[in-house]
């Protein structure tokens, strides 16, 4: 039975990602700061679809523990999909470099530490798929979206160049690129219906994007075509618009 | 704009409503998933109801601040040898079933609809068609969890802080919220149910029926309420056992635990309120009455459509209209049969029931603001029109005058005197609420109108 290690497991996108997999029968390894949080689901899972499931504690922003985070896993994952993911108040972030520096680290240096060490791994087994919960905010720099678009912007870019490096050893890297999704982050919001996934749908997604090896996956198809626009629009406009 | 957090919030309040579309309000309605986001909620929340699936039929779950437990809804543990299950509170019925009955366990308790959740079945502490033989859902606790409004959970059971125990079943979530809860599951060879219907003429006759079998598990009557006369009070009963291995044919041998395909259909909208009149329900009754030809029917079915008829039309309260309508269930001790003549009468005298009333009997029942007790009870459903509630007052001396009590997940109107005269340890209650929960920051519309809360 194939094994998929989700990290950040306890949003609700990752949430639905491992329901999706534990019904076709894969054995779960949850792994987020907050280990009680992901108790509750990881039996969940166990009782409802009878797999093996543990939970793990494991922290982006520490880079150092990560190598120690990954071999201790046994047995090691077959599939690694990194959920987690930070988005702040933008202005608070442009004011405080701290807050800045933390969205980035949780966004992109967090991803690309573990990321780096579960590729390595998979390039010696000549085999494994890595899935990176990026975002469409990073198709193109916006005010709005100052910071986390950028840092989505690098892991989205980390993840094409991984994809291309790892192709020649058997190993496939996925890039998901939800668009709005009805989650805690955004229940707040009045969100267009048509752009809106459920946490299901983005799960659905991915579990199908990872069965048939497909490169990028936008959740919604609409937002294909949106971003195509929006990133085709010639600068001298764009930098005058306020998205 | 993208998958944008920080943009403005915009007005949360939303409109909900329970079961009976009555009454509908504007609500700032939270989520949930963890316990330490719960802890925090009751804490910085002024005051708030918990709201499960929204199935009671009043204003029980209502306040215009509420606490939503959908999303709290993980399986904890599941003892597939000695069937003792451990749940959060948000998970519903129909999710259970779907885990426990393939493994030859069942619900030991379940009312009419298998879309509400766990913890909605200990706030009102719901009963099913063995209360006679099994108790309410609260006697098959081995324990559980309650978080009180300053955060803090407390475990209790009908040892351990029993004073907690005894007011959160049936309590409304008055005390706090229950987070987790260990219950038994009741042992199933097969998940058909062998089914006998029994047609009876009239009010005495069904009444004697329910006496003669009440060595059943299962037992109900839907009554039909407007006929007059000789046929006043015609039924049919329903009784079931679980089926045995030994009972089931080849066919369903093969697959004894089976799970019932889901075949549902949604009501598609609101009926117009004229739809239903006396006229409308009559026929219904006279059809529902007329399709057991027979004086007894038996046969055997899928646990669903014996337990859950109506969970088969989703949304069926649109049949009511947007007005919505309220349920109206009491409870008359045994030897007030005469009482519930007298409503019934009155009942077909108005012309104003619903398509069928569900009569059961009780067993006994220890407990002090749950609302079965040994008796005759009788729900129905009523279209919020005018003069109803005047007609409803009326009703509600009657049961009281018989020693009865109304049921407070049914409840959206009932006057404060009625629950007070009903529940002869509401003082006791009270108290334990206001040690649990002392500044009555969770409450209810229906705390505050029953001055539960409110004083």
């Amino acid at each position: 039975m194939p094994t998929v290690l989700i990290l950040g497991a306890t949003s609700d996108i990752a949430m639905a990602i491992a329901k999706k997999f534990a019904s076709h029968q894969y054995n779960l390894q949850l792994a987020a700061r907050n280990i009680n949080q992901i108790k509750p689901l990881g039996s969940d899972m166990h009782v409802r679809y009878n797999i093996q499931c543990t939970v793990h504690s494991f922290d982006a922003l520490e880079f150092s523990a990560h190598k120690n985070f990954f071999e201790s896993l046994t047995p090691k994952p077959d599939i690694t999909i990194c959920v987690f993911g930070l988005m702040e108040n933008e202005d608070k972030a442009f004011d405080d470099f701290e807050v800045t520096h933390r969205m980035i680290d949780a966004n992109y240096t967090g991803a690309v530490s573990i990321l780096n060490i579960a590729a390595k791994y998979y390039l010696s087994q000549k085999q494994g798929v890595i899935a990176g919960i990026s975002s469409v905010a990073g198709e193109r720099g916006r005010q709005s979206k100052l910071i986390y678009g950028s840092a989505k912007a690098a892991f989205s870019a980390y993840l094409a160049g991984l994809r291309n490096k790892l192709l020649k050893y058997n190993v496939h890297v996925v890039s998901v690129k939800p668009g709005f999704v009805y989650t805690k982050m955004t229940e707040e919001l009045k969100l267009p219906k048509l752009l809106t996934a459920y946490p299901s749908e983005v799960a659905v997604a991915v579990f199908a994007a990872v069965r048939k090896k497909k490169n990028t996956v936008y959740v919604k198809w609409v937002w294909r075509w949106i971003m195509l626009i929006i990133k085709n629009i010639p600068e001298f406009q764009f930098k005058k618009m306020n998205l | 704009m993208i998958d944008d957090p920080n943009a403005k919030a915009t007005d949360m309040k939303k409109q909900i409503a329970n079961w009976g579309n009555y009454p509908a309000i504007e609500s700032d309605e939270k989520t949930f998933v963890f316990d330490d986001q719960l802890a925090k909620l009751m804490k910085d929340t002024d005051s708030f109801i918990p709201r499960g699936n929204g199935r009671c039929y009043g204003d029980a779950s209502l306040a215009s601040n509420t606490i939503s437990i959908l999303k709290y809804d993980k399986i904890l543990s599941f003892d597939e040898g000695k069937g003792i299950f451990e749940c959060q509170s948000g998970l519903t019925l129909d999710q259970i079933l779907e885990v426990i009955v393939p493994k030859g366990w069942f619900l030991p308790v379940t009312p009419g609809t298998k879309f509400i959740t766990v913890g909605g079945a200990i706030g009102s502490d719901v009963h099913g068609k063995n209360h006679h033989v099994d108790g309410s859902f609260s006697n098959q606790i081995v324990d559980m969890d309650v978080m009180l409004a300053n955060g803090e959970t407390v475990t209790c059971s009908s040892e351990l802080n029993h004073d907690l125990f005894e007011a959160t079943c049936g309590g409304m979530g008055l005390t706090g919220m229950v987070t987790r809860t260990k219950f038994r599951l009741k042992k199933i060879e097969s998940s058909y149910i062998i089914q006998k219907q029994i047609k009876a003429e009239n009010l005495e006759e069904v009444i004697r029926l329910f006496d003669e079998y009440k060595h059943y598990t299962y037992s109900v009557a839907w009554i039909d309420c407007l006929k007059k006369g000789k046929n006043f009070g015609r039924s049919i009963l329903i009784l079931g056992e679980h089926a045995k291995l030994s009972q089931l044919n080849d066919k369903q041998k093969m697959d004894p635990l089976q799970l019932p395909r889901k075949k549902q259909i949604t009501f598609p909208f609101n009926l117009p309120s004229w739809a239903l009149n006396s006229f409308t329900v009559k026929a219904f009754n006279f059809l529902y009455y007329s399709k057991n030809r027979k004086k007894e029917l038996n046969n055997i079915v899928s646990y669903e459509p014996f337990f859950y008829p109506l969970d088969a039309i989703l949304h069926w309260n649109r049949g009511y209209g947007k007005k919505g309508f309220v349920q109206y269930q009491f409870v008359l001790p045994l030897h007030a049969k005469q009482g519930l003549i007298e409503i019934l009468q009155k009942i077909s005298n108005k012309g104003l029931g619903s398509f069928l009333a569900v009569l059961k009997v009780f067993g006994p029942q220890d407990s002090i603001i749950s609302f079965p007790k040994e008796g005759y009870t009788l729900a129905l459903d009523f279209p919020v029109r005018e003069g109803l509630f005047d007609f409803l007052d009326g009703l509600d001396k009657v049961v009281l005058q018989y020693g009865g009590r109304l049921y407070m997940s049914k409840d959206a109107r009932m006057k404060p005197e009625v629950m007070t005269a009903g529940y002869p340890e509401l003082d006791q209650f009270k108290a334990i609420v206001r040690k649990y929960n002392p500044t009555g920051k969770i409450r209810s519309l229906q705390s505050d109108r029953l001055l539960l809360t409110k004083n």
